[in-house]
This record gives structure tokens, sequence and C-alpha cells, in this order.
């Protein structure tokens, strides 16, 4: 018998050795992409026992998100609190049992939970973890600047729109603004959400929505900015460049008139002017014929210099992201293979033809011009501190490339200049201070619900600001309704330091 | 051995949270053990010394785990461990001169084993916990008679195949029938209960003692293949079956489901599979060095559990999680050194009811290990079954200690007899 007693022994012990194996399975082949599911809900539990990183401008204060901690059955859970609730919420987004994550709580967690693979986090984790002490994240500095926030959320008030700032000369963002917003402190209360619906002037609605950088709204007249950009920068047009202005465009055969253009101010017919005159008072017939002579492949690949085509680079999360460009009417992004057929190149000159852009996007047009042409690469996370208060990452400047010639980018101030001073833009003028900008007004087909934009940054001769502000479903237009807010918005971030 | 027992007490004390009640606690179970100890010096001086500390280890981390996981049930399985321990004793002192002479009832402890099975189901004492009948409510006793009458059909397969082994290898059909009436019995009846786990342990254990008694692969061949039909039979008519399997095959889906526990669609993770699924997000929340003990997250952010029946079927996964790959691996190899010394027992008694005694118990033993592991590591379909000496459960400690208190009478015997 003791040779079928070996025998079933092996057995036995090959059954439990199948079972060392698949335990190693599970805890070291497998263990990541588990941890990595959404449905991992010891994951989402164990989030909680980490104490979170906090998240505040550097003024330190209003904090925007903070832990508040809280006993269960022996456990130590830290939940978070938003002080500054809803003044930058679907930027900071939220972090809760019930909703999971969103925003940079969803982007930075591993920074937040102190899970990067940063040398000195992992040494203080592994520690904490050795002593049985609490996990602590590292927190996250923005370069929000919270009394401009909550200038720009007030200017927008209950209208739904979005105001972004950024610096220029460092893509450093200043303001994120989208409205209407909503209390990430209740977010996972029953039926707070549905309370939401119909938030916002008209019931626009959408408050988790980051219009900043994911609402795609149609360009209008700020789209002329690619177009003199594209115009100038090939040298096929100067400043002086002579146009004859009819009152309409002719495109296939018919008359498109400027009387189509909400935001063009003057004379329905302004017969001869040049191309300044023609940006200053936001003239169709002019863009639409520069379109005609350019081509729409030549101002795509302008826009595409500026960061068009590509999600914008910002340390949210790529799908609270919008690329900015031609969208089909499935609401995909339509990049044409052969321009010169499938697109209008008229109607694109001048910011209509299914164009879809972002504010940030807007926002990098205008800081590009600014920053001689060179476009910076924007971000909202200035630094990276851990718990006992140590630099341990900052955010350094970085290009993303160059759109326009530098002689090209000082032409182009000084059309954007005269467009304040004395074109459609005069609400956004701030005495002693020299303001470039451009108006955009875009009818959305819909009689009294356009949306109004105003791009622009100060001074103008050493900029250091550069702000996009858009409202959607508005009676009236770029100049009498974003203007006077991005003037506000410029003289605040202006009067700083 | 003093040594080993030690370290099971102080494993306590050291790794829960240091107050008097636990120091206390460890204490008393340190005196048990010894005590037990004493006795097996007493009545079995020859025994094999692994055994019982290994028995006291394991229990020990059981009894932590549980301590962890809810206090008051520490508390109730302490009971029943000073009540299995008693039974070990009052065991060893009453078969100390020769247990053989269980051999001369096998036909009883047959018929016992499908008694005790077929108990839960007489109405009014019989209760149905986790969707299988399996527990008998004697007043405030709650109790699962499976686990004792796993051990009477091994006693009874033990006698009966010493007996016939012989005519049984010539494959005379006369031999066979008493054989077959009880074993067939006691898997109708688990059959007829759900009770998927001990179905499949019974089975492993007829065909590893067949083996050992007859030495013909052929009738292993032949029990396999007949498990496979009356395997994919059951699956076939009994839907219970069908959703353990696709569970254990598809535990997620990436589109909704229809689910039956809530009657809407659903993905399956958020349903059915869920206690799988949840049970290996926590193993590999674990990792290599594991969370600690009581420092995994074992429930939800209200405190209510995260993993249904975690102190019972699914203690491994929790203990993976505390105790990481390096822990889980050594609660294995110590599952495996018991597993060797039963089967060394079994090897050097000397006459063959001692053989397939300890060899049964000792592959019942391993092979309960496996179904349960098995399962909570997706080897195997998940059947509920406890985990020996670790889960939560006082039939299963009683009864897990009286298979330690057989393989120390066999290992006792065996000894003395090579001694002289």
């Amino acid at each position: 018998m003791n040779r079928q007693l070996t025998r079933l022994a092996v057995v036995a012990v090959v059954l439990l050795g199948a079972l060392v194996v698949g335990t190693t399975y599970w805890q070291t082949w497998a263990a990541p992409g588990l941890a990595d599911r959404q449905d991992n809900a010891v994951q989402r539990v164990a989030q909680f026992e980490i104490k979170r990183g906090l998240i505040y401008p550097s003024a330190e204060h209003p904090l925007f998100a903070s832990d508040r901690v809280k006993h269960v059955k022996g456990q130590t859970l830290y939940f978070r609190r938003y002080p500054a609730g809803g003044l930058a919420a679907q930027t900071v987004g939220y972090s809760t049992p019930g909703r999971s994550q969103a925003g940079l709580e969803r982007s930075m967690n591993d920074y937040l939970t102190g899970s990067n693979s940063n040398l000195n986090t992992v040494l203080s984790t592994t520690l904490d973890k050795l002593k049985g002490a609490t996990v602590k994240g590292n927190d996250l500095v923005l370069t929000i600047d919270p009394k401009v926030q909550q200038l720009a959320m007030s200017q927008l008030g209950a209208r739904c729109g979005a105001v972004v700032a950024l610096e220029p000369a460092t893509g450093k963002v200043l303001v994120l603004a989208s409205t209407p917003t909503y209390d990430p402190n209740r977010i996972d209360k029953s039926g707070y959400l549905a309370s939401l619906a119909h938030v916002g002037e008209n019931n626009c609605g959408g408050p988790l929505l980051n219009r900043a950088t994911a609402g795609k709204f149609i360009p209008g007249s700020t789209f002329k900015m690619v177009t003199a950009a594209a115009a100038l920068d090939t040298g096929k047009f100067t400043p002086d460049s002579q146009f004859y202005d009819p009152g309409y465009c002719t495109e296939y055969g018919k008359p498109v008139s400027n009387a189509g253009n909400p935001d063009q101010n003057g004379p329905e017919q302004f017969g001869h002017v040049n191309l300044v005159t023609g940006f200053e008072h936001s003239i169709n017939s002019v863009f639409c014929n520069i379109g005609k002579q350019l081509g729409a492949a030549t101002i795509l690949e302008y826009a595409k210099r500026f960061g068009f085509y590509s999600v914008p680079p910002l340390e949210t999360p790529v799908n609270e992201r919008a690329a900015s460009g031609l969208y089909t009417k499935n609401d995909k992004l339509f990049d044409p293979k052969h321009p010169e057929t499938e697109v209008d190149p008229g109607r694109l000159a001048f910011g209509q033809e299914r164009l879809g852009v972002t504010p940030l996007q807007m926002a990098m047009v205008a800081a590009g011009i600014a920053n001689n042409g060179v476009i910076m690469r924007p971000y909202v996370v200035g630094k990276i501190v851990d718990s006992g208060g140590k630099t341990i990452q900052t955010t350094h400047p970085h290009q993303l490339g160059r759109a326009i010639k530098p002689e090209t980018a000082a032409a182009l101030t000084s059309m954007m200049v005269l467009a304040v001073d004395s074109g459609t833009g005069t609400n956004a003028r701030i005495p002693g201070v020299k303001v470039a900008g451009k108006t955009g007004t875009a009818e959305t087909g819909i009689a009294h619900t356009n949306t109004t934009w105003f791009v622009c940054f100060a001074p103008a001769e050493a900029p250091r600001v550069a702000v996009a502000v858009v409202l959607e479903r508005q009676h009236g237009f770029g100049g009498s309704i974003a203007a006077p807010i991005a003037k506000q918005v410029m003289q605040a971030l202006l009067a700083r330091r | 051995m003093i040594t080993a027992i030690g370290f099971a007490s102080v494993y306590i004390a050291r790794k829960s949270e240091v107050s008097l009640a636990s120091v206390l606690y460890a204490a008393f179970f340190f005196a048990l053990f010894v005590a037990a100890h004493l006795v097996v010096r007493w009545t079995l001086p020859q025994a094999d010394p692994y055994l019982l500390p290994i028995a006291g280890l394991l229990a020990a981390i059981g009894l932590t785990e549980i301590y962890r996981l809810g206090p008051k049930d520490a508390f109730r399985q302490g009971l029943w461990v000073v009540i299995a321990v008693a039974v070990f004793a009052l065991a060893l002192l009453a078969f100390r001169r020769d247990y053989r002479v269980l051999e001369n009832y096998k036909y009883i402890f047959g018929l016992v084993a499908v008694a005790l099975l077929f108990l839960p189901k007489v109405p009014g004492l019989g209760t149905t916990v986790n969707g299988a009948r399996l527990w008998v409510h004697i007043g405030p006793l709650q109790f699962q008679p499976g686990e004792l009458g796993k051990i009477a059909l091994i006693v009874f397969l033990a006698g009966y195949l010493r007996e016939k082994r012989e005519v049984l290898a010539q494959g005379r059909l006369k031999d066979w029938g008493p054989l077959l009436v009880i074993w067939g019995a006691s898997m109708l009846v688990l059959a007829a209960t759900n009770d998927l786990g001990s179905g499949l342990l019974y089975y492993g254990i007829f065909l590893g003692m067949l083996y050992v008694a007859t030495a013909r692969t052929a009738f292993v061949a032949g029990f396999l293949g007949l498990f496979l039909v009356g395997a994919i039979g059951i699956y076939k008519v009994t839907p219970h079956v069908r959703e353990r399997v696709t569970i254990w095959l598809h535990p997620w889906t990436e589109h909704k489901v229809y689910c039956p526990l809530t009657n809407s669609m659903a993905l399956r993770q958020d349903c059915q599979s869920y206690q799988l699924v949840r049970s290996l997000y926590s193993m590999a929340h674990g990792g290599y060095g594991g969370t600690g003990l009581g420092k995994g997250t074992v429930t939800n952010t209200d405190g209510s559990p995260l993993i249904p029946f975690l102190k019972t079927d699914f203690i491994y996964s929790a203990l993976a999680q505390e105790l990481g790959l390096i822990g889980a691996a050594a609660l294995l190899l110590v599952y495996m050194v018991f597993v060797l010394r039963g089967f060394r027992t079994a090897l050097f008694a000397s006459d063959g009811f001692s053989k397939l005694l300890a060899a049964g118990l000792t592959f019942g033993f391993a092979l309960q290990t496996f179904i349960i592991v098995g399962g909570i590591l997706r080897i195997i379909p998940v059947t509920g079954i406890t985990l020996p000496l670790v889960s939560y459960g006082g039939s299963s400690v009683v009864a897990n200690f009286l298979v330690l208190a057989g393989l120390m009478l066999v290992s006792n015997r065996a000894n003395r007899e090579r001694a002289l």
C-alpha cells in the first residue's frame, strides 16, 4: 500500500502547491491590473484610509480640498471637504465614496494618495506603512488666483460660460472658471445632481462640465485671429493689403452677406478697406476673400500650429478636456483629408463652418500672439509639496512650439489693439493700459441665442495676461457682453503684486 | 514543540491590539495548548510531535483573524476551540489503548455518516443558511453535522476497504454493494442539499482511499470518468451549478447581463460574482507584504462588510490581504507540513486499517483546503466549505480536532511498534 500512499501524498502536495502558485498569481502578476479596475471596491475604500493631500492656491486660502477624519468601526477614514465650494469645482473635481472621482482629484490621484513613483514619496510611504502610521499624500499647489477666479465666477453669474486667463510667457493658468458650477461637498448626496438639471440662465445646465477646457463653442469672429495669422505669416497678405467690401462675399456663385455677422459694427458696406480695418471692424467679406485665396488647408494648418486638433495639455483628466477644430454633426473631430473640397474656406475664415473651440484653446491663441508667436504649455498645478512641506516637484514653463513669426505676432498685436481702441472691442479698454483683443459673436441658428466671445491680452507692449471669455445663449454681442468681463479680469490680474 | 505552541500564542498577543484583554486571551490559549500537550504526553507519548503544534498554530491564526474581523465572533470561536480541545482530549483518553476497535463498528459508522448528513433534512431540525440546508438547530446550539459525517465516513471506508481490498480489486460486484450503498447515499444527500463543496470532498476522499486500498488505477480512471459524466449531468440539470460555473469562468463582463439578484441588468462583477471578484481585489490589495494584520480593507466606508462570509468561507482572502503573499504562502506551507506528517504517519502504520484511516483523514484535510482556497483563487468554481482549523465555525473546528486526534492515535501506535 505504501507506493499508493506516496502517490496520494504527491497528489495532495501538488494540489496545495497549486494554491501557492494561484496566490502568487493574484498577488503579484495580476495585482496591478486589478488595482486599476474601475469596479475595484477594495481599492475604492482603501483610498479613504490614506490622508489625502490638500489642494490649495499659492495663497493657501481658501483651501480647494481638505480632509475630514471620521472613525468608522475602529477604522480611521479620511473624507474630502471642499471649503471653496463651487469656486473651481470642475477643475479640482471631487473624491467621494459614492461617485468615485473627477477633476484633479482623479488625474492627480497618485500624488494625492502618495502612491506616485517619486523617490521621496516612495520612501516616506513605505516607512509609514512599516510603522503602521497613516499614509499621507502630497499637496497640490495650484496656479489659480482665487480672488480673480472669484471675480470671474461672479461676473459670469447665472449665465453659462467660462473664463480662462493665462500668463503668456509661462502658460500658467490664473483663472479657469466655468458656470454654472456645483457644490462638490454635496455631490454624492442623493437627489443633488437631479436638482442641478436646470441650473443656469435659459436652462443651459451641465454644471459638471468644465466649460473652460471641454466646452466646445463656435468661435465666430475670434477665429479671425487665426485666419489673420495665416494671412500675414504666409506672406501672401500684409496689414495694408487692399480689399473691396460690397457688403457680401461671393462663394460658389452665391453671395454670403456681412449681415449674417452680428459682430460687425459700422455700415453694411465698407467699400475699399485694408486688412487692418477689416480686422478692426470684423468685416466678414474681407476674411471670406482671404479664406478663398489661402485655402482651407492653410488656415487649418495654422490652427494646428496654435494647438487645434490636439487636446490641450493640462493636469486635469484627458476626458475633461476637448480638442478644438472642425466637428461633424455627430460631434466627432473632423480632420479633412482634402480640405480644398471638403471645407468651405470662406466660412472657415470667419469662424463658422462647423468649428468647435474651447475657451482654453482661444486663450492659448491670444497667449501665443502675446508671447511673440510661441505657444507655452498651460499648467494649473504649480508645484507638489509633501506632507512635511518639502517641495517635491515644481512645474517649469515648457514651449509647445512656434505658431507664427515674431513679426506676424507684432502685426497682429497692433491690429488687435486697434480693434479695442476704435473697433468692436471698445468695452475692454482699460485707462492707461494698451489692450489687444478680438470680439466674437456666433449665431447658433436659434434667435437671440448667440455665443459671445472676447479674447484678449494686456498690456500689449509687454503682455502679462491673456484672457478668453465666452458666454452661451446670449441676446447681445461679444463686444457688449464678454468684453466687459474680460476687462474686469484683466484689471484684477494686472493689479496683483 | 513547546516553542511552536508558544509562537502560536505570542502571535495572537503581538499582532492584535495590545490590551490586557488580548494578553489574557493569548495566555489562556497558551495554557489550553499546554494542557492539550500534557494530555498527549500522558496518553500518547510516542505520537508525532509536529501535529498538535501545527494544529494549534492554525487555530491561533484563525482566531487572530476572526478577532480582527469581529471581536465578538472570536469569543464564540474561542469557546468552540475549548470544546474542540476537550473533545480531542476525550478521544485520546478513550482510544489510547487501541483505536482499532472502531473497525468492528464500521457499518454503524457508515450508517451514522448517512444519518448525520440527512439530519438537516429532518423538518424542524434543519435550517437553511446561505442557500444550503446544512445546519441543525437544537435549542440555542447550531451545528453542521456534515463535518462529523465526513469523519464517520472515513472510518467506515477504512474499515470496509481494509477487509475487502483483495476481493474489491478483483471487481466482484457483490463486494461493492455495501460500499456503493453507503457512499452513494451520502452523495445523494449532498446533491439534494446543494452542498457541492462537501460532495466534491467526499468523492475525492473515496477515490483516494479506494486507490490506496486496491492499487487499481483503472478504478480511479473509471470513477473520474463517472465524476465527469455526473458533473456534466448536474451542470445541465441544476441552474445553481450552472451559475457557479459561469461565475468561475467569466466573473467580469464588459456589458450588462441579466442579474437575478436584483431582477435587472447589471455587470456581473456587480451582481452574482461580486463576492469572488471582491475577494480577488482583496488579495491583490495585499501584494507581497500585505497590509499588516488589522490594517487591511475589509469594510465599506460606512463600516458594512465588503465581502460576504469573510470570516467563514472566505477567510483566506482576508488573511492573504493582511499577511500578503509571504504570509499566505507560509500558511499554505504550514498546511503542507501537516499533510506530509499525516502521510508519514500513514506510511509508518503497520496495519491496513491504520494506513487507510490516516490516509483518508489526511487526504480529506488537504482536499478540503484545496477546494475552498482553490475556489477563492479561481482555480475551481467556488463551493462553500470551511478552511480547516482557521475558518469561523464550531462544528468545523471540533471535527478537525477529531481528525487530529485520529492521526495522533495512529502515529503513536506506529511509532511504538517501530521502536520495539
